[in-house]
């Protein structure tokens, strides 16, 4: 894979700064990291709460080796801070707002100014162009629109690079393809494992999906591997490009593969990283694997300092073949806490316990089987029947299913298979039943 | 003049019948008569037997959900028409049957239906003053096991 | 009703142009356009037929000449035969429900895009937004112009942003409460989903931060807005586009809210007879017919709505001189609006098709039951679909269900229903009921 040659490189002014001199790039990440930490500090009370705690003023920031004395911040901070408590601006200042879920019932809710908004677009500006996308490309993108970050964060960056946008959001897989097809889209933004369903319900339409002019996939919100990436270019006969972003840190547009397709580059100028071992909390050297630490450099609405990722990944120092300077994060392997995503919806266990919980006020063993079946995945919640649930009618059966999939939809947004299982078939090893059971190939 | 049929949970999958019959077979009780009704992904086994308490017994013991429910078990005619009168009856008072299934017993020529019905008290009500004739559960025991 | 204090405040003073200046204004994009329309072959052809040019219009009257489009010329010219630049310029694509499983798409430039913006921005400003608010869209973006338009238009004048785009109502109500939205912007029906799934919570909808909203998307009544305003607490305006012409922002209220200004500056508004095309005598119903002005990507002649309505020309207080349409009163097609989508029969008779090699003989009833439109398709089984297997007969209907919602994009309730049990008159059955007429 080393000796790639970026023959696709395109480049886009927006993207100088994936180029900057590393020594320049630091210089720039030290006043910007002292300027959001002053930020944060006179803005948020949670941040000047912990520091104070720790002794530390805005000024003991004096190189990028003094960011491991500040305090972390973790998901459930921006729980306890729901909805503004994080919030550096004014409402008056604030032009959007997304949220993703959270932990239990409330979601987390992230902030943009105008500023922000525009840097993001800006971010995805880059992303594109890493993967050789310019104007006069038709982008399809297929990342669900609303308080998911994926669907507007595309949609910005795309229409700013002076591409025609189709914003088909998520679903209607028919209707996806014949998009791709009737427009000669070039370029597709989704989840990977949605582009796999879309090649295979294409195969079952008879389209010859090769012959399509589609060359390029920008595919994110949830994890995949090289196996996965090779047989998409195979089967789409695309390039699949993995990019990475969270709502947390501001949405896509965090970090993109380029031409190379070995790591992705952090679009270090805006959002700095760390790796820390997560039992410690230790900072490690490049090239050490780890949890993935970021501190947003230029955030306004919601500066992050030093936030938890809890994506497990290395930094790649080492030059990269397209010649950009920014460091490079290999693929994200696994997570270091129980969150799963499916069709790029993060979803925590105690999220589905909490919907059983809101259908009978009892809960019922359950358990989480993830599945893919022609690159969909499937969340199946197995409920045990209990005396207290079973009816002898069919109907009523079938509403209690219906019910407790529609719970499971109203907290995570997504639709998930319920089956009705008899009781004591959920294994349980020491009393307790194993919650997740992971079949997908990824 | 209600009866207690027990209905039992199944997944739908291959084998999953046989186990609470099994159940019930080891324990000694005979099935007088049996439905399944089916889904896509589960079907609710709806079972008399003489001896409801000691089949529900066995087979929570063997970890089955069970549920006992009041049916109306009414013998008619094995005719044609025979159902008709009795369907007719409930058609006037516009009283809902939620599922019925219906099995015969050559010797006498009689069939027996049973019924679930929403109200079943009404339902007993009309059927006896249309002097239909409704089964206890040792009647329908009688009938079936001779 | 509610304390929030509505100023008058225009976005742009072109909305107020005296009905001399606006009628030259017009004239003159009018030309323009008929220039621009020389790139679509369609257009070309017709203006070749017609003997027109833009030389030839002189007067506002010579529109007349021009022929109608319909949205079947659009349909015949899938999927953007109507494009009047070079697709290197088409910033955006959206679509709209067509008669068949194939959508109508539009296109925009980024000009397009800027006016359109501008346009929302308009309407959004003198129904009360400014840059202070908080917004919380209940649209669904997509391919549907609905949520995008409303969206840059409340981006242009620079009010906060909430995306909650549509579906997951208790989620919706959550965070209506606590993020203190001030501005609520959905079809009407949604936002009386909003204040019953509210009630149902215990959780009194007046109370909600809410003070006014901006409601489109599909036709409405003056008694849901009375009923809109108790239930929340709060003022609705009307707003009135489709994506054809550009999406909304073709005609939007006022705080005098007596009808829907249209923004005649970027549209030349008829209304006909549609039976004899010709112009109905002001103030009576008739079709709206609109011709874009200012459209780069896809300007449109004449486009026939379909939409049924009144225009008034008599001025209005809020000083705008743009003439007001009244609501849409009903539709010259067999068009259905159901949550804001648009629908067409021979949409469910495609996916039936789909399913079953041929259509069975099917029923479409549309209720709102409470505040939400229910469509119910009625299949007539037929002996080769017939299954013993309850499971089976389950998977069909199934099936059904999800090409219904792969055509239409919208989920009706399927019911498999008993041979000949579906009325029939004259050997041809009647395809849809809609109770939300009967109150």
């Amino acid at each position: 894979m080393s000796d790639v040659k970026c023959t696709s490189n395109v480049f886009h002014p927006n993207s100088a700064m994936d180029f900057l001199p590393v020594g320049q790039l630091r210089q720039l990440q030290l006043a910007r990291y002292q300027a959001i930490v002053r930020r944060a500090y006179e803005k948020v009370e949670l941040f000047r709460k912990r520091m104070e705690e720790r002794s530390l003023k805005p000024e003991d920031i004096k190189s990028l080796d003094d960011v491991a004395k500040l305090p972390f911040t973790i998901k459930t901070d921006l729980r306890d801070t729901y909805p503004f408590d994080l919030f550096a601006s004014e409402m008056s200042d604030i032009v959007r707002l997304h949220a993703s879920s959270g932990t239990t019932g409330k979601p987390i809710v992230v902030a943009y100014t105008q500023q922000d908004v525009d840097v993001w677009a800006s971010v995805m500006v880059r992303t594109f162009a890493a993967c050789g996308l310019g104007k006069g490309d038709i982008i399809q993108n297929s990342y669900g629109y609303g308080l998911f970050t994926g669907g507007l964060g595309a949609h910005y960056g795309a229409e700013a690079l002076g591409a025609t946008v189709i914003p088909t959001s998520g679903g209607n897989t028919e209707r996806q393809i014949m998009v791709l097809k009737d427009f000669n889209v070039t370029a597709i933004c989704c989840t990977p494992s949605y582009f796999l369903h879309i090649i295979e319900r294409a195969g079952e339409m008879g389209i010859d999906f090769k012959a399509l002019p589609l060359k390029a996939g920008i595919f994110g919100a949830e994890p995949w591997t090289e196996n996965m990436r090779v047989r998409i270019e195979e089967e789409g006969g695309i390039k699949a490009y993995d990019i990475y972003g969270l709502s947390e840190i501001i949405g896509p547009g965090v970090a993109s593969a380029c031409c190379a397709q070995e790591g992705l580059h952090i679009f270090e100028d805006h959002f700095y990283p760390e790796i820390i071992d997560p039992q410690t909390g230790d900072p490690q050297p490049d090239g050490t694997e780890g949890e993935l630490v970021f501190t947003t450099l230029s955030k306004w609405a919601m500066p992050m300092i030093r936030y938890r990722t809890r994506d497990i990944t290395r930094l790649m120092t080492e030059q990269c073949p397209c010649g950009r300077t920014v460091r490079r994060i290999a693929r994200i392997g696994r997570r270091s806490d129980d969150m799963f995503i499916i069709r790029g919806v993060n979803v925590f266990p105690s999220q589905i316990e909490e919907a059983l919980l809101a259908v009978e006020g009892t809960l019922p063993h359950y358990q989480i089987v993830l599945t893919r079946a022609k690159g969909l995945d499937n969340m199946e919640v197995q409920v045990e029947v209990t005396a207290d649930l079973f009816s002898d009618k069919i109907g009523a059966m079938e509403g209690l299913q219906q019910k407790l999939g529609k719970s499971v939809e109203h907290i995570i947004g997504i639709r998930a298979k319920v089956s009705l299982v008899e009781p004591h078939t959920i294994a349980r090893s020491e009393g307790k039943a194993k919650r997740l059971i992971d079949k997908r190939e990824m | 003049m209600k009866l207690n049929q027990l209905s039992v949970f199944l997944e739908n999958k291959p084998g999953r019948l046989s186990e609470p019959c099994k159940v019930l077979a080891d324990a000694g009780v005979n099935i007088l008569t049996i439905s399944l009704a089916d889904t896509e992904q589960f079907g609710i086994l709806r079972l008399i037997v003489p001896d409801w308490q000691k089949a529900k017994n066995a087979l929570e013991k063997a970890q089955c959900v069970v549920n006992v429910t009041e049916v109306v078990a009414v013998e008619v005619e094995d005719k044609p028409g025979g159902l008709q009168n009795v369907l007719q009856v409930m058609e006037q008072a516009q009283l809902n049957i939620e599922y019925m299934y219906a099995f015969t017993f050559r010797r006498e020529n009689k069939a027996i239906i049973v019924f679930r019905f929403e109200d079943p008290d009404t339902a007993v009500k009309l059927l006896q003053q249309k002097a239909l004739k409704i089964l206890s559960s040792e009647e329908v025991c009688q009938r079936v096991e001779g | 009703m509610t304390t929030f204090a509505f100023e008058n405040r225009i976005w742009e003073q072109d909305e107020t142009l005296s009905r001399e200046q606006l009628s030259k204004l017009q004239l003159e994009r009018l030309k323009q356009t008929l220039e621009q329309v020389a790139n679509v072959p369609f257009y070309k052809k017709v203006l070749a037929e017609n003997k027109l040019s833009p030389d030839s219009i002189k007067s506002l009257d010579d529109l007349r000449r021009i022929p109608f489009t319909n949205k079947e010329d659009l349909r015949q010219h899938y999927p953007l035969g109507f494009m009047a630049v070079p697709r290197e310029q088409i910033s955006r694509i959206h679509g709209s429900s067509g008669t068949t499983g194939k959508p109508t798409f539009v296109a925009y430039t980024v000009g397009d895009r800027e006016r359109w913006a501008n346009l929302c921005a308009r309407f959004l400003v003198a129904g009360g937004l400014r840059s202070n608010h908080l917004v919380h869209i209940a649209f669904g973006f997509g391919l549907f112009t609905g949520g995008f338009g409303l969206h840059f238009g409340v981006e242009k004048v620079g009010a906060g942003i909430l995306p909650a785009a549509a579906g997951n109502t208790p989620r919706q109500i959550m965070l209506l409460q606590d993020l203190a939205a001030e501005v609520l912007i959905c079809t009407p029906s949604y936002s009386l989903q909003i204040a019953e799934v509210a009630r149902a919570q215990g959780i009194d909808p007046a109370q909600l931060p809410l003070k006014f909203g901006h409601f489109g998307g599909e036709p409405w009544t003056e008694d849901m807005r009375l009923e809109i305003e108790r239930e929340l607490g709060i003022m609705a305006f009307n707003n009135y586009g489709l994506s054809e012409v550009i999406g909304p922002g073709v005609s939007g209220e006022c705080v005098a809210r007596c009808g829907m200004h249209i923004q005649e500056d970027h549209f030349i508004v008829e209304c006909i007879n549609p039976d004899t095309l010709e112009p109905v005598q002001q103030g009576e119903q008739g079709e709206l017919v609109f011709t874009s002005l200012t459209k780069e990507a896809m300007p449109v002649l004449r486009y026939r709505t379909r939409d049924i309505a009144t225009l008034d020309y008599s001025p209005c207080p809020c000083g705008r001189t743009g003439v007001r349409m009244s609501r849409v009163v009903g539709r010259t097609d067999d068009m259905l609006i159901i949550r804001g989508v648009n629908v067409f029969p021979s949409q469910v008779e495609e996916a039936l098709l789909r399913v079953e090699g041929t259509a069975p003989h099917y029923l479409i009833e549309v209720d709102r039951p409470g505040t939400l439109d229910e469509v119910k398709v009625h299949v007539e089984i037929r002996p080769q679909d017939f299954s013993d297997k309850m499971s089976q007969m389950q998977a069909l209907r199934d099936r059904i269900d999800r090409e219904i919602h792969s055509v239409t994009g919208i989920r009706m309730k399927v019911e498999l229903v008993e041979p000949q049990s579906l009325e029939r008159s004259f050997g041809k059955a009647q395809r849809v009921i809609d109770h939300r007429n009967d109150k």
